[in-house]
């Protein structure tokens, strides 16, 4: 056995200076005050009996398992509840204690199915442990009595069975979604014997408001929760340590094979991001690395109305390697480039970058977060020097006010929304900002204490009022602001203007001045305030200004540079981090260093031993226009599809479609591979060796659990296409390529495969004055020095509601789903999800005829899709909402080419549109209406 | 069901070419500078984030027809020739 089990220590760790000493058993430990007899003795090397207690969950004290004897002490307690006293001497072993415990074990056993040799928990149940551990052999009052092996399995929820006949009732799994999850969906329902576990009232787990996060799978002792992957292929016997490939949180799994058949992916207790949670992505939707509608084999075409017809790598290779040198020999070095993943490794989309500047001979290399935090990238460089979230996700259980804006972390971020439910439960305050009632403004035991709910495209607008009761209201840390920043004065200025007050700028927003003012005073009086945003903040035509505008806040209040505070962007995809780290944007080599920096562009062109070029390439929606225009004609595409996540789609794939060559690299034939020429079978993550960036700067090691499926390593394929092009590029190993981005790189300078294997993560930068890595940054300086305070002016979109477009569309994602969908649309989890709906205001609904369920078309200026309505208030009226997750709707349809003034990261969340009833005439007749108008304005 | 716009060139049309409302955009974002600071800053922002292929076609458009320009994108763009 290899599987990998960490140690488990009864009960959670307690901070500070170890300075209680005790004796268990004889061996001396010292503990720090709060730690339990329970954990004590488990540092000190004494394993005590325990079914209820797990070191994940606050003591309980209910399985009478763990009792122990203290000297000068009457009685047996629990050692699990029992906290340390200075000089203690505790036995965990004495004939008495031995009794009690066999009689709990047979009691337990007296009413638990005896069939450990076909149980799916054989070999990994605790129950069994303990029932060796207390040595039991016999159970003195037989099986006959009334007991629950009867009992009924729900099977309702696709990845776990719950069996309650097996269940010791010992309230882990309810804990767990109590303290780890924070959903509260699972009760102990009954009294004495007639107590069970029961999700919700007395509902089956799929209709309940379980979330199948697996927390309670994991914390349960026996095989009442089970995997039913287990159940089907048998336990486990080996684990390799990887890093989840869905969203930024970036957790840490343990894959759990048998021979190269993944069993399961068990969420790693040492995962700094995770510390041993998990999502129902992360942690079950696993399936699509195997799906039929997998692609293995490279094929080609030469024209995109033809089949395709399946070659060999070298073929496929020399194919691409051929046309791009082709269009390069007609049209010049500027009409070919590439678009790197956030979903592949650093390693992967550093060859690729590396590729387009040192083999195709240009800068036109942009990725995918262009069209999601370029923003991000922008401002706080602008603003802090660093392209970077400033914390790690442990520093929100400092905070004591966290900002939420343009975010919904119980959906997109989910592991790290349970970190900070749990330090709102222990009461940090909570501002959302954000049009739509998501989840966090009221869950169990959560509430806002300021939703402001906002007209969408109004951000800066908010933050400016927020930012102008700071200032003119006294609450700005002048001390920090005189030691740390520059620029205050002018800034203070601009923003104290009567324009920025909150009740000026009400009639734009719609948030009640006296609630902006409220949360304004409330988080700059906060000891500690947060910042966390998502893609409601950069998917806007101001989105670098409100991360600027942020920033400002945050600097304004003193709130950089410790634990608890910060500006923290939540990144969509895995590695979207680590892939504007690596160079990925067309202005910017690795690093974040601009391409006409001569010094910086001498290192490179050095070790590259080729003339690099000072100006900046070529960005996604720069790429598309310039396809339409005719000068550029090739395009590599590495793991993203662009014709369905990108906006306005109809421009998009009229871009690939005038182009003469495209290159898709993916797992499966995507919306984009329909304009392709060649189609190079990529990796699942499964299959990957190499690095993920988290949001939090920290890198993870991805490692491979078997071997690639399409017969070739993802970097590989990359540096043959680069080396049949004339540029050789070749590495045993992607550690090879963390060594050169190493050397390259000074905020990777410390970074290598052996230091990650030896740490376990990396948070950047990492080098010789800080070579266990960065997890606050900015602490006594910016990294740019001074923070520097920049004017934020609120500059509305050009996107407005008119008399036929009268409605705002804002998108997002749900928790379920990930992304366009390709990899969880081929999982189970389509049996929370199976289709694209839109959020109307009941308002809004009935002023169309439009009831629940009812087919709808949503229509923008550029184009017009059809779904099913979903009434909901969440929205404000005069809002509609979507998700983007199935090609069929293709939300992205309606979306326009607005985009952010600073990066061009597109405007997806506000669209104006019209929605009505879809009935299949009207259909028709509407999109010919929609044309007539079109031609009409045209003209006009 | 999506309806893919066969039409995409009218949108395209219906707008000002995406340069121009792109140095529109920045020029806005500018603003609180006066006029010839807000210029040069417009003019880094190109030099350090378009294509040249895009300055030139930017460059076509101003030599052209200023009619839609923001005076201070005007002023920038000739800080780019």
């Amino acid at each position: 056995m290899s599987l990998l089990k960490e140690p488990d220590f009864g009960t959670p760790a307690k901070e500070g200076e170890a300075t209680l000493s005790l004796e268990v058993d004889g061996l001396p430990v010292a503990v720090p005050e709060g730690t339990s007899i329970m954990r004590a003795a488990a540092l000190a090397g004494v394993d005590v009996p325990k079914l209820c207690a797990t070191d994940r969950l606050d003591a309980f004290g209910s399985c009478r398992l763990c009792l122990v004897e203290i000297d000068g002490r009457r009685g047996t307690p629990a050692s699990c509840t029992t906290p340390v006293a200075d000089g203690m001497v505790v036995r965990t072993q004495t004939p008495k204690l031995a009794k009690l415990r066999e009689n709990v074990m047979e009691l337990y056993i007296s009413d638990h199915p005896l069939d450990c040799l076909t149980c799916a928990a054989n070999g990994d149940c605790e129950l069994q442990d303990m029932a060796g551990t207390v040595g039991l052999r016999q159970v003195r009052y037989g099986y006959e009595g009334e007991n629950h092996f009867d009992a009924v399995k729900d099977q309702s929820n696709p990845y776990f069975d719950f069996d309650p006949s097996k269940c010791i009732v010992c309230s882990r799994c309810v804990r767990a979604c109590d303290e780890i999850q924070g959903t509260f969906a699972l009760t102990i329902e009954g009294r004495g014997f007639d107590s069970k576990v029961s999700p919700g009232a007395g509902e089956l787990f799929m209709d309940s408001e379980c979330v199948s996060c697996g927390a309670c799978v994991q914390a349960c002792p026996t095989a009442t929760l089970q995997e039913r992957s287990v159940i089907e292929l048998g336990m486990p016997s080996r684990s390799v340590i990887t890093t989840c490939a869905y969203c930024g949180v970036g957790c840490s799994f343990k894959a759990e094979l048998r021979g190269d058949e993944l069993v399961r992916m068990v969420p790693h207790k040492d995962g700094g991001a995770n510390e041993g949670h998990s999502c129902v992505k992360g942690r079950f939707a696993f399936g699509y690395a195997t799906h039929p509608d997998r692609k293995l084999k490279p094929m080609v075409r030469d024209t995109i109305t033809e089949p395709w017809r399946e070659v060999e790598w070298d073929e496929a290779i020399d194919t691409v390697a051929r046309r791009m040198l082709d269009i390069r020999r007609r049209h010049g070095a500027g009409a070919i480039g590439a678009i790197t993943s956030s979903r592949c490794t650093n390693e992967e989309v550093y060859v690729v970058q590396k590729m387009v500047r040192a083999a195709f001979g240009n800068n036109n290399v942009d990725t995918c977060a262009r069209v999601c935090h370029s923003p991000t990238g922008y401002g706080l460089k602008q603003t802090f020097g660093e392209s970077a979230g400033t914390q790690d996700f442990r520093s929100v259980a400092q905070a004591d006010v966290i900002m939420v804006i343009g975010a919904n972390p119980t959906d997109g971020h989910p592991v790290f929304a349970s970190r900070m439910k749990q330090r709102l439960r222990q009461g940090a305050k909570l501002i959302v900002v954000d049009p739509r009632r998501i989840d966090l403004v009221r869950s169990p035991h959560v509430e806002a204490d300021h939703h402001l709910q906002l007209a969408p495209g109004t951000n800066v607008a908010v933050v400016n009022a927020i930012a102008h009761v700071v200032v003119t209201e006294g609450l700005v840390d002048q001390s920090f602001i005189a030691d740390r920043c520059e620029g205050f004065a002018e800034w203070a200025e601009f923003i104290a203007r009567p324009e920025n007050s909150p009740e000026a700028v009400q009639p734009i927003t719609g948030v009640p001045a006296a609630e902006v003012r409220a949360a304004a005073r409330l988080y700059a009086q906060a000891p500690n305030g947060a910042i966390y945003y998502g893609l409601g903040v950069t998917e806007h035509s101001q989105g670098s200004t409100m991360v600027m505008g942020m920033a400002n806040l945050a600097m304004a209040c003193g709130n950089i540079g410790r634990d608890g505070v910060g500006v923290n962007p939540l990144r969509g995809q895995n590695n979207v981090q680590g892939s504007c780290d690596m160079g990925s944007f067309p202005h910017e080599l690795p690093g974040y260093r601009h391409v006409s920096d001569d010094a910086v562009r001498g290192i490179f062109e050095n070790l590259w031993g080729t003339a690099l070029l000072p100006e900046p390439g070529l960005r996604i929606p720069n790429m598309f226009d310039a396809a339409i225009e005719g000068t550029f004609r090739g395009l590599f595409v590495h793991g993203e599809d662009i014709a369905q996540s990108d906006p306005n789609v109809g421009h998009v794939t009229a871009a690939l479609a005038a182009m003469e060559l495209v290159v898709v690299q993916d797992l499966f034939l995507n919306e984009t591979a329909k304009f392709a020429h060649v189609f190079l079978p990529g990796a699942s993550f499964l299959e990957k060796d190499g690095t993920f960036t988290n949001a939090e700067r920290r890198i993870n090691r991805v490692r491979a659990v078997m071997k690639p499926k399409n017969g070739m390593h993802e970097w590989d394929i990359v540096c043959r296409v680069a080396t049949a092009m004339g540029y050789p590029m070749h590495y045993d190993h992607p550690s090879q390529i963390m060594d050169e981005i190493a050397t390259l790189t000074p905020t990777f300078a410390g970074v290598s495969f052996d230091r990650l294997d030896e740490l376990g993560s990396i948070q950047w930068p990492c080098d010789d004055e800080t070579p266990q890595g960065t997890p606050i940054m900015h602490i006594d300086e910016f990294t740019r020095g001074k923070g520097r305070f920049v004017p934020t002016p609120f500059v509305p979109t050009d996107e407005r509601s008119t008399r036929r477009f009268p409605l705002i569309l804002t998108t997002g994602r749900i928790l379920s789903q990930y992304n366009v969908g390709a990899q969880t649309r081929r999982t189970a989890n389509i049996a929370w999800h199976q289709e694209d709906l839109l959020e109307i205001h009941p308002h809004d609904a009935e002023d169309r005829g439009i009831t629940d369920g009812d087919e709808v078309t949503l229509a923008s200026r550029v184009g017009t899709t059809k779904l099913r309505a979903k009434i909901s208030d969440r929205m404000p009226t005069g809002v509609v909402y979507t998700t983007f997750h199935y090609p069929v709707t293709g939300a992205n349809v309606v979306t326009t080419d607005n985009s952010d003034w600073a990066t061009n990261c597109p405007e997806y969340k506000v669209t104006a549109v019209q929605v009505a009833l879809a009935h299949p005439v009207v259909m028709r007749q509407e999109e010919h209406a929609l044309d007539g108008v079109l031609a009409a304005e045209l003209v006009d | 069901m999506a309806c893919w716009p066969q039409n995409w060139w009218i949108d395209m049309a219906l707008n000002a070419p995406a340069e121009i409302r792109m140095i529109n955009n920045i020029a806005a974002h500018f603003g609180y500078l006066h006029t010839e600071q807000a210029a040069t800053a417009v003019a880094d922002h190109i030099k350090r984030f378009w294509d040249p292929r895009m300055k030139q076609r930017l460059l076509l458009f101003v030599a052209s027809d200023t009619t839609d320009l923001d005076p201070v994108a005007v002023t920038a763009a000739a800080l780019l020739r």
